[in-house]
């Protein structure tokens, strides 16, 4: 039994990364309509720039996780101003090109300067140690991987779904050019948009620093998995992102438990019958 | 088809004070030249009205004061200023509001979202309660989706929120189309008292009969320019032309 929670809980970690990246992705393609490759490696730079924060410039943990999303997601804007604006209104391959071209470069610079291999990044005092629940211990590190990024991914769904500014961008992704029309910049708006969900990958990556330690492919070997929990969830749906994201993830680790052998595959099994039955997804909007 | 010059039909009509006035406005949709040169001024106060047959160029008009067409010349000024190379986001900052001919209701926001969404851009626009007491169903409806609405309680919509953001000038795009007579009428009697509430309205109609219910000055625009123009007093008279004008 001790294990099954073990699985559990591993899979509401992995899920939680899982939904984080999701959301980011869902509301990138909600707004600019560009399946963003990129999100990995713009998770794994979150994991850097906290990296370099602590050992440069001795900013601890705390510090980095408000300001690696802002640095990453100042990095994303100019990303969209310089290359992924000139995107608009093409088909969906052309931005998932750039953006699988920009991931590769940003990744090989990084393995180009630090290698393959992992570097530490230290669990911060105030989160060490562990808790006996009873049925199991929770190393509390962990559980507040979980809670934190459940409160930031219901913050975004608030802030998207139930507030004016949120609004603007729901008008935004079905009708530009009328949401232009009436006074707002949306084309400031849409480089906005890119860089909060650019900032919730970085975020994810600050979060998941102290667990898989900070590497240059670290991105790449989620985002596959990450691509699928969004194709199951559906293009663009926020709930369904964040739902299916954690959902994924305990799935992932109870296959883990029962039958180890097809938890790398369970996800991939799922989205394939996903899309035999409902092409675009659980919650999704065609695209 | 009557060759009236382009240039006389503003002076026609036109009595100073303009609020609005558009010199030799060309405009493209990608490769095609759909707008040939139109002149024609709106003053303070008024309720202008474009007529002409489906194609003729009336929506376009519209979008390029508003800045919506990619690529436009000439001359648009509005309050004097000119706004031809400005982006659509400045041009209603300054105060002009487009309700578009599909009405362009938000499907994932519902009513209360969809009214709101305009931001303010100036002083003097109406409070919510003169919008209700305008359209009394809006506001049983607020927390409906916007577009499980009835067509015309869309279209109220439509016209409800570019009322609260302040812009003294409206242009609206066929607010009459698909809708039941008593709909068209209760949409006319809008018209009449935003009129006297001092609003400045440019429509595009294609049913003239609404339109002399309402308007001061019609142009007639066909194949993108200004073929005529005449005030509501000389529409009896312009009646036979009209009907030419619009195949009816």
């Amino acid at each position: 039994m001790q294990a099954l929670y073990a699985q559990l809980l591993v899979g509401l970690i992995n899920g939680s990364f899982y939904a984080l990246l999701s959301l980011g992705l869902a509301v990138i393609f909600g707004m600019l309509n560009i399946i963003n490759f990129a999100h990995g490696a713009l998770y794994m730079m979150g994991a850097f720039v906290a990296y370099f924060l602590l050992n440069i410039g001795g900013i601890n943990y705390w510090w980095a996780l408000l300001l690696a999303p802002i640095i990453v997601g100042i990095f994303g804007m100019i990303l969209e101003r310089t290359m992924l604006q000139w995107l608009t209104g093409l088909d969906h391959l052309y931005g998932l090109l750039l953006t699988f071209g920009i991931a590769l470069i940003v990744q090989g610079v990084f393995q180009n300067y630090f290698g393959s291999s992992g570097l530490p990044y230290a669990i911060p005092d105030q989160l060490r140690g562990g808790m006996n629940l009873g049925f199991m211990f929770l190393p509390v590190y962990r559980g507040w991987v979980v809670v934190f990024s459940l409160i930031v991914c219901l913050a975004t769904w608030f802030l998207i779904e139930k507030t004016q500014l949120g609004a603007y961008l729901r008008a935004a992704t079905e009708n530009p050019t009328l949401v232009r029309a009436f006074g707002i910049n949306v084309p400031r708006m849409i480089t906005l948009t890119y860089g909060l969900g650019v900032g919730l990958a970085a975020l994810a990556g600050v979060l998941s620093a102290p667990i898989n330690q900070v590497r240059p492919l670290m991105g790449a070997d989620l985002i596959i998995v990450v691509f699928a929990v969004v194709v199951i969830g559906g293009m663009g749906s926020i709930m369904g992102s964040i739902i299916t994201g954690f959902a994924l993830g305990v799935i992932e680790g109870l296959t883990k438990y029962f039958y180890p052998e097809a938890s790398n595959t369970v996800v991939f099994v799922l989205m394939v019958l996903v899309l035999l039955v409902k092409p675009t997804g659980l919650t999704g909007r065609a695209a | 088809m009557p060759d009236t010059a382009i240039a006389e039909a503003p002076a026609k009509v036109a009595t100073g004070g303009n609020l609005l006035q558009v010199r030799n406005l060309e405009a493209w949709y990608g490769e095609s030249h759909i707008l040939h040169g139109i002149n024609f001024d709106v003053n303070a106060g008024e309720v202008v009205t474009l007529l002409g047959r489906n194609g003729a160029g009336k929506t376009t008009t519209l979008k390029s004061i508003m800045g919506i067409i990619g690529k436009r010349t000439g001359s648009v000024k509005f309050n004097n200023e000119e706004i031809i190379r400005a982006t659509s986001d400045k041009i209603a900052r300054m105060g002009i509001a487009f309700c578009p001919e599909e009405r362009g209701i938000f499907a994932s926001l519902d009513v209360r979202e969809n009214l709101m969404l305009p931001p303010v851009v100036r002083e003097g626009g109406l409070p919510l309660d003169q919008i209700f007491e305008l359209f009394p169903n809006l506001k049983e409806r607020l927390n409906s989706q916007g577009t499980k609405l009835s067509g015309g309680e869309q279209q109220m919509l439509a016209i409800a929120r570019i009322l609260r953001t302040g812009a003294s000038f409206l242009m609206l795009d066929e607010p009459t189309e698909g809708l039941a007579p008593v709909i068209i009428q209760q949409i006319g009697h809008t018209i009449a008292r935003l009129k006297k509430e001092g609003f400045t309205i440019l429509l595009v109609e294609q049913n003239f009969r609404f339109a002399s219910t309402v308007a001061d000055r019609y142009y007639v625009v066909e194949h993108g320019k200004i073929i005529d123009g005449f005030s509501n007093a000389e529409l009896a008279a312009n009646m036979d032309k009209l009907h030419t004008y619009l195949g009816v």
